[in-house]
């Protein structure tokens, strides 16, 4: 019965999202104020209905109920409860439910938390994010209801989930991703609802921004969990393959950094508004553009699900207009918009621009990377793929380049400034970086590397810059505990994600020039040396799992005599389908990981193929991944944005 | 020239300049990390070129796994279901790598007509094929038709 209910909750929810996305917006086109004032009750109830039907599907996997073909596929009585309940999201139909979900949260949440906004702005903008959730509610429920039945007769157990999925990243990694992804949603709404309405000003860049950040920092979280998780799952180290749907997450990464750039330039300074409504436009359309890679399986990728042609076309439309609206209406309308200020060379509008130049010239290198293989499909011209190299020769250049210009922008006031005082600021940090970066390869690597002296030195000079900037805040100040409250949280924000993209870049720079890594044969008693770490085989032993049977083995790690610690890295086999599964162990450290895998038996399990890797710096990979999204969400408690809150809600009351 | 058309000449000069160098960047990085793909039908009829980097795909064929017994060296087979391939690789190989699952290579023939892969990839859902060897079979089965 419950099945029914979600699916009952899905199609009301459907017809909610239909009349939010009719009502609000014709209303707001007649002023029409009873319509208008429509949308917030009615994203709410979508949000509930939505709400219900997710329950019911998560009720029937909790409850093992096989008679649902979704459930009988990515579940099995056997597994624990937390990834019965992860296997939720585990496959195409719920995850595209958990989709629909965070779609009508991110409406609730902006329905609730939008006092300050004008009544019709607000009806526009939910009126959009409806019609978005029209789109994929109704594709849930054409093409893939998560809620089918095997009728007359169903399996008695369930078929498993696969078991790389059987995993915490699987309970974490998919829904921070969605938030991003659905997220831009809302900017993408702001951005139409400006433009329809013709408000195109720096209140529409006020109401916009704390929306924005967050959806991009809880997409930055997403892909760097899945780079954690892809690294201690897959087994082999690596942490980004360039993979197309990891390409498919980058994108609307990089224009959603875009993005929040160039709306702080349109909030504090009234200049480039349409390039910011664009950018609106695009980050969302490259989230769509992402879950179409993802859906329609055109591209070979390890996250692909089987596929369903129809899907895809589905997604497509969706796609196209999405895009051929929102970019039609940004042409009739964008023209009219008017910058509000001038700015000179040397300024800190023209350096973001250099920054919004860099961001988008990386996305749209990726975004060609990505989809060369189809083009050349396309025309006929043989199935091909792009290597990583490319990547990794396209990207890292100009990623260094930004860098640089990241930390001259330190230095740069608005409007207008003068060269000398540029220069003055900014010597210090660059000798200082020039010189730890020189001195860095051969104090860690004992030796001269061109590539860490690049990375070491830009990545320093993105941290001294903002160091040095944040100390001449208080040449003046009375108190530092003055200054420090005095300085607002998007500037603490800044500096914290500034800083998460020079620890991230370390952090490549030194795992990508200094990882060992070595593929063994190992019986019982070998021992191999890596990095000055000695590795000690000692044989497996079979231990069980609540589903699954796994060699375990014991492997000591000793550094000059001194133990380190013992790993016990797992081949495991699942019960139900008799997968097999590399379950790597890992010595975490902040400046380096010692990491086991076990490859096959051999010789009938008399020695094991076993690969073991030493990795430096491998963490502030993820440690500034992590910096970057928590600057993005310092900048939301700054206080202008609930200054205009509390007076907007003293003005309704 | 007034300094305004001064400073926009600068201006065009300058994304002029960046555009082309980023397009230069972009086109030989391209032209020089793209993998051909190759079904194993096109291997055995000569079509691959020695030396370079390919990609070649195919199901792993029964009992042709075989194991050098002192190092990590395997060998085995892999076939579109018309021609065979053989394919040397030295490493551990994936979890669902096995029999009759459909596999994707990378790396190079050797002048003896063998695959020298320094990288097999296996999917990681066993009902997922890859679309390059789905589409190679296809063909094969409506050329048999």
């Amino acid at each position: 019965m419950t099945p029914e209910i979600g699916e009952f909750a899905l199609i009301i929810g459907l017809l909610l999202s239909v009349i939010l996305a009719v009502v609000p917006m014709v209303g707001a086109a007649t002023r029409n104020e009873m319509w208008m004032s429509f949308a917030k009750p009615l994203a709410l109830g979508q949000f509930l209905f939505m709400i219900i039907s997710f329950l019911c599907l998560g009720y029937a996997f909790a409850t093992d109920d096989f008679s649902v073909v979704y459930v009988a596929q990515h579940s099995n009585s056997q597994m624990p409860i937390q990834f019965k309940l992860s296997a939720i999201w585990g496959g195409h139909e719920g995850s595209l439910l958990l989709w629909a979900l965070i779609l009508c949260g991110w409406t609730f949440a902006v329905s609730r938390f939008s006092k300050a906004l004008p009544l019709d702005m607000l009806a526009r903008v939910l009126s959009i994010m409806g019609m978005v959730g029209t789109g994929f509610i109704s594709f849930l429920l054409i093409t893939s209801s998560p809620f089918a039945r095997y009728l007359p007769s169903y399996p008695a157990d369930g078929a498993d989930l696969n078991p790389l999925l059987q995993d915490f990243g699987l309970i974490v990694h998919p829904p921070m991703l969605y938030m991003g992804y659905v997220g831009f949603s809302v900017a993408f709404a702001f951005a139409l609802a400006a433009l329809l309405s013709g408000r195109m000003d720096a209140a529409w860049a006020r109401w916009s921004r704390p929306w924005t950040n967050i959806a991009w920092s809880f997409l930055g979280l997403g892909i760097t969990l899945g780079s954690w998780w892809a690294y201690y799952e897959l087994g082999w180290g690596g942490w980004w393959f360039w993979d197309p749907v990891e390409n498919a997450s980058l994108m609307p990464w990089l224009v959603g950094t875009a993005l929040v750039h160039s709306l702080a330039v349109t909030e504090k300074r009234g200049v480039f508004k349409s390039w910011t409504l664009l950018l609106a436009i695009f980050a969302f359309s490259l989230s769509l553009l992402g879950t179409f890679l993802v859906r329609s399986g055109v591209l070979t990728s390890v996250h692909a699900f089987a596929s369903d042609p129809e899907r895809g076309f589905f997604i497509l439309m969706l796609l196209a207009i999405t895009m051929g609206g929102s970019l039609t209406i940004y042409a009739l309308k964008a023209p009219s918009v008017k910058s509000e200020s001038s700015f000179s060379w040397l300024s800190r509008e023209v350096l973001l621009l250099v920054n919004n130049v860099f961001l988008t010239v990386m996305a749209v290198t990726v975004l060609l990377g990505t989809l060369y293989p189809l083009l050349i499909d396309a025309l006929g011209s043989g199935k091909i793929s792009v290597g990583p190299p490319y990547f990794n020769a396209v990207f890292v250049p100009i990623m260094g380049t930004m860098s640089i210009a990241m930390g001259i922008s330190i230095a740069v006031r608005w409007r207008e400034t003068s060269q000398e005082s540029v220069i003055k600021t900014l010597w210090l940090p660059a000798v200082v970086s020039l010189v730890i970066g020189l001195i860095f390869p051969f104090a860690y690597g004992g030796g001269f590397d061109f590539r860490v002296f690049l990375g070491m030195s830009v990545s320093l000079w993105v941290i001294s810059t903002v160091v040095r900037e944040f100390i001449s805040k208080f040449r003046n100040a009375t108190t530092i505990k003055t200054k420090l409250s005095q300085l607002s949280m998007s500037y603490y924000g800044m500096m914290v994600a500034h800083i998460g993209v020079a620890v991230t870049a370390i952090g490549i720079t030194l795992v990508s020039t200094y990882s060992e890594e070595r593929d063994m044969r190992m019986a019982k008693g070998d021992h191999v040396e890596l990095a000055g770490y000695l590795f000690t085989f000692e044989g497996t032993k079979v231990v069980k799992g609540p589903n699954y049977m796994a060699d375990q083995a014991t492997i000591v790690i000793t550094e000059d005599g001194q133990s380190v610690t013992t790993l016990h890295p797992e081949k495991r086999r699942y019960n139900v389908k008799r997968n097999m599964m590399t379950e790597a162990d890992i010595d975490a450290g902040l400046f380096r990981d010692l990491y086991v895998a076990l490859g096959e038996p051999l010789n009938n399990g008399e020695a094991w193929a076993v690969r073991v890797h030493y990795k430096p710096y491998v963490r502030w990979l993820w440690l500034g991944g992590i910096l970057m999204s928590l600057g993005g969400l310092l900048t939301v408690f700054d206080k202008r944005y609930r200054k205009k809150k509390t007076r907007g809600r003293v003005a309704n009351a | 020239m007034t300094p305004k058309r001064k400073k926009r000449l600068t201006i065009i000069l300058g994304l002029v300049f960046g555009t082309s160098l980023i397009v230069g960047l972009v086109m030989f990085s391209l032209s020089e990390n793209i993998n051909l793909f190759y079904s194993t039908s096109q291997i055995a009829n000569g079509e691959a070129p020695v030396g370079a980097r390919i990609r070649a795909g195919g199901m792993v064929v029964d009992n042709s796994i075989k194991r050098s017994t002192d190092s990590l060296k395997v060998q085995f087979a892999i076939t579109d279901y018309e021609k065979q391939v053989l394919v040397e690789f030295t490493g551990i190989l994936p979890d669902l790598f096995r029999e009759g699952q459909g596999i994707i290579a990378q790396g190079t023939m050797d002048a003896n007509g063998v695959f020298q892969a320094d990288e097999v990839l296996a999917k990681h859902d066993e009902n997922y094929m890859p679309p390059e060897i789905a589409e190679s079979m296809k063909k094969k089965q409506e050329a048999a038709q």
